[in-house]
């Protein structure tokens, strides 16, 4: 075994067993922690494939910014501290079932790829990402993703006025609470 | 490293090695590092309250945070019966780890870097933002209404002043067109007008709004709203005693340190110092120099979390309110601007003017520091009578 | 010894996958429900970077497509706990089931 291999087994086990806790912890708090194990593993999977600008977009967008605003929801939303919601056997049963039998379906299919050899050429960096986004091609002829671009830039937008929106301070006139009127 | 030690190991083993060459030596400066620092950070504090600090301990009472290290090693390690054990007792080592992983990518002179990760910026505020995760945790597993509070405070600070703070890195990145820290400070090779704060108004004003965003997102007062004494008791880390108390708070120096280096790199010259005609690498040879680079880089970090702690003793601590306000009502439109007029200048502005600007920058700076250094030297006048204090403190000679 | 190379990947994303339907199927709390799609979003995410790696003329386009389904995702994140904090104010609580108001 490789140390390569070696560091892809550590780095997949850690992820799966981290993903295999969200869905089994019934406080919400931990499963986002489980969560939070689980995005740091992917990160690390992503520098592992050489892919250093998506490591990086992980921990800062996932780790930084989601994950602590999923925490923040979780614990304004719990009803009394440590929260547990625990789930019934029918539905272990059916949601259970359900992925396993997807799962097994997309080993079968995953296993009849062809495996390429893992190349140790470096993946295009920033520059060529940055370029490409901004619809310069990386060689002439390749496709430029310009339009994804500008169209994910307008739904942030949209989504930034949405959520100002949504989370503005509204008056509740039945509200018996003249001082929690805040909310 | 790599290289040199695969000669001898099968190259797996190599990797490791270094690998844990490179971490003892970043736990080693991280421990040495919160040692002197909290050392400082009671002198600073004694003499600005004109006391003495710690002086029994040692020559100065240098080893006053040894003896309280050792201190808090033997305390004991307690977890409240209300608290959510486990995730209680990780949430120092996430906040330590992030803090820790933030040093990789730093470099403190050429070649001295764990990984020189092509994207060291983007890389190291993305691990300096996870850093809150620890505190959010410890004040929701702590079980107590105090914690809470702080740990949703921390939360919602640094999410927010990360903003702000990704929008000032931006400004020198955009002059670098690198996101690679080494090649950053290289490119600040020469005399301190080359620095990238005396580049143009727009990165001079960055400096300063990234140094006040990085010192709240390393929730130092007057923005440390999370510890709030005078509210939380001690806000998120309320319950924690001991080993896992201080961790903490060597997570909290590094990353304070981590910031600091951080901003050197981007706008101070990295560890260049400024005024030397030549490259100390290339007129003491590679170990002599690299060794004076490194000094370099940590004394230029020291001096900013000298600053971060002289801020700390000075200012009141904001409200809540207030904090969210300076954020989000200044900090981020500034940043925008800046950001945006950066690039302009990039583009619109001759080399003739900018190299003027740069000159005319960095003139008034130093004239400023001369000015405002010979204010501070001159002897304060004793002109009180024997037995009563002078100053601002004699008696007032108002007709009263 | 067997080499880990694309299939590897693709099977621990497909596990990622299968995790994050659990969790939507049997996660009452809203909350829950969101992690299981992060937990679906990142492996589909996975699967488009380990292509970049190992299928030469991916090598761009993995990229491109993992960083916008990241900024996707973060926006997703957003809106739904934007949602989520609303339907707390209303009902005070996050209980996926008792969101039964347009139920005729």
């Amino acid at each position: 075994m490789t140390f390569h291999d070696a560091l892809f087994l550590i780095l997949a086990t850690a992820s799966a067993v981290s993903a295999l806790g969200v869905v089994v912890s019934s406080s919400i708090i931990r499963s986002a922690i489980w969560l939070l194990f689980m995005l740091m593993g992917v990160s690390g999977l992503y520098f592992f494939l050489g892919a250093e600008f998506l490591g990086a977009a992980q921990l800062i967008v996932y780790v930084g910014g989601t994950m602590v605003l999923v925490v923040f929801g979780g614990m304004l939303t719990t009803r009394g501290p440590f929260d547990h919601v625990p789930v019934g056997l029918v539905g272990w049963v059916l949601g259970g079932g359900l992925s396993l039998a997807l799962f097994a379906l997309l080993v079968q299919a995953s296993l009849s790829f062809v495996s390429h050899p893992r190349t140790d050429t470096a993946l295009p960096g920033t520059g060529p990402l940055g370029l490409t986004l901004l619809g310069v091609p990386e060689t002439p002829g390749q496709t430029a993703y310009l339009l994804p671009f500008e169209i994910v830039s307008i739904h942030l937008l949209v989504v930034l006025i949405a959520a100002a929106y949504l989370a503005r301070a509204k008056r509740r006139p039945t509200s018996t609470h003249p001082e929690a009127d805040h909310g | 490293m790599i290289d040199f030690l695969s000669e001898y190991l099968p190259n797996g083993l190599a990797i490791l090695l270094a690998a844990l060459l490179a971490a003892a030596v970043i736990v080693g400066f991280m421990g040495v590092s919160a040692l002197l620092l909290i050392w400082g950070e009671r002198k600073i504090s004694g003499r600005i309250q004109d006391r003495l600090g710690p002086t029994r301990v040692g020559p100065f009472g240098l080893l006053q945070s040894l003896a309280d290290g050792i201190k808090l090693i033997a305390k004991e390690d307690t977890t409240p019966a209300a608290a959510d054990a486990t995730l209680f007792r990780l949430a120092p080592y996430l906040a330590f780890c992030a803090t820790f992983i933030a040093f990789i990518a730093l470099p403190a002179a050429p070649n001295v870097i764990a990984v020189d990760l092509s994207i060291g910026v983007f890389f190291v505020l993305a691990v300096l933002s996870s850093e809150v995760f620890g505190v959010l945790l410890a004040g929701y597993a702590s079980g107590s209404k105090w914690s809470i509070y702080g740990g949703l405070r921390e939360a919602a600070q640094v999410v927010s002043y990360e903003v702000p703070r990704s929008l000032c890195v931006l400004v020198p990145v955009v002059l670098a067109g690198t996101l690679n820290l080494t090649a950053m400070s290289q490119q600040q090779i020469g005399y301190f007008w080359n620095w990238n704060l005396f580049h143009d108004p727009f990165t001079f004003v960055a400096f300063f709004i990234f140094f006040t965003t990085a010192t709240a997102s390393c929730k130092r007062a007057p923005f440390d709203l999370a510890e709030a004494e005078s509210e939380l008791v001690a806000g998120f880390h309320t319950e924690y005693s001991g080993i896992r108390w201080s961790y903490f708070f060597m997570a909290e120096y590094g990353s304070m340190f981590a910031v600091s280096g951080l901003a050197a790199i981007l706008f101070l010259g990295g560890w260049h110092t400024g005024f030397l005609p030549f490259e100390p690498v290339e007129r003491w040879g590679l170990w002599m120099g690299s060794l004076f680079d490194v000094l370099v880089f940590i004394g230029k970090g020291y001096l900013l979390v000298f600053v971060m702690m002289w801020m700390r003793w000075t200012l009141p601590r904001l409200r809540i309110d207030q904090v969210m306000m300076t954020c989000l009502k200044y900090f981020l439109p500034i940043s925008c601007v800046l950001l945006l007029g950066v690039c302009l200048w990039q583009l619109l502005v001759s080399p003739r003017v900018g190299e003027a600007v740069r000159y005319i920058l960095a003139g008034s700076v130093t004239l400023g520091g001369i000015v405002v250094g010979l204010q501070l030297l001159r002897p304060i006048p004793n002109t009180a009578p024997a037995g009563e204090l002078p100053g601002v403190w004699a008696r007032p000679t108002s007709k009263l | 010894m067997v080499e880990f190379g694309f299939p590897a990947f693709l099977v621990l994303s497909a596990f990622l996958f299968a995790c994050g339907l659990t969790c939507l199927a049997t996660k009452r709390n809203a909350i829950g429900i969101l992690m299981g799609v992060e937990l679906i979003l990142n492996a589909a995410n996975l699967n488009f970077v380990a292509a970049a790696r190992f299928v030469p003329t991916f090598r761009l386009e993995g990229q491109v497509f993992a960083v916008l389904v990241i900024v996707l995702a973060a926006a997703e994140a957003a809106v739904a706990l934007a949602i989520f904090l609303n339907f707390y104010n209303n009902h005070a609580t996050v209980n996926v089931e008792n969101a039964t108001d347009l139920k005729g």
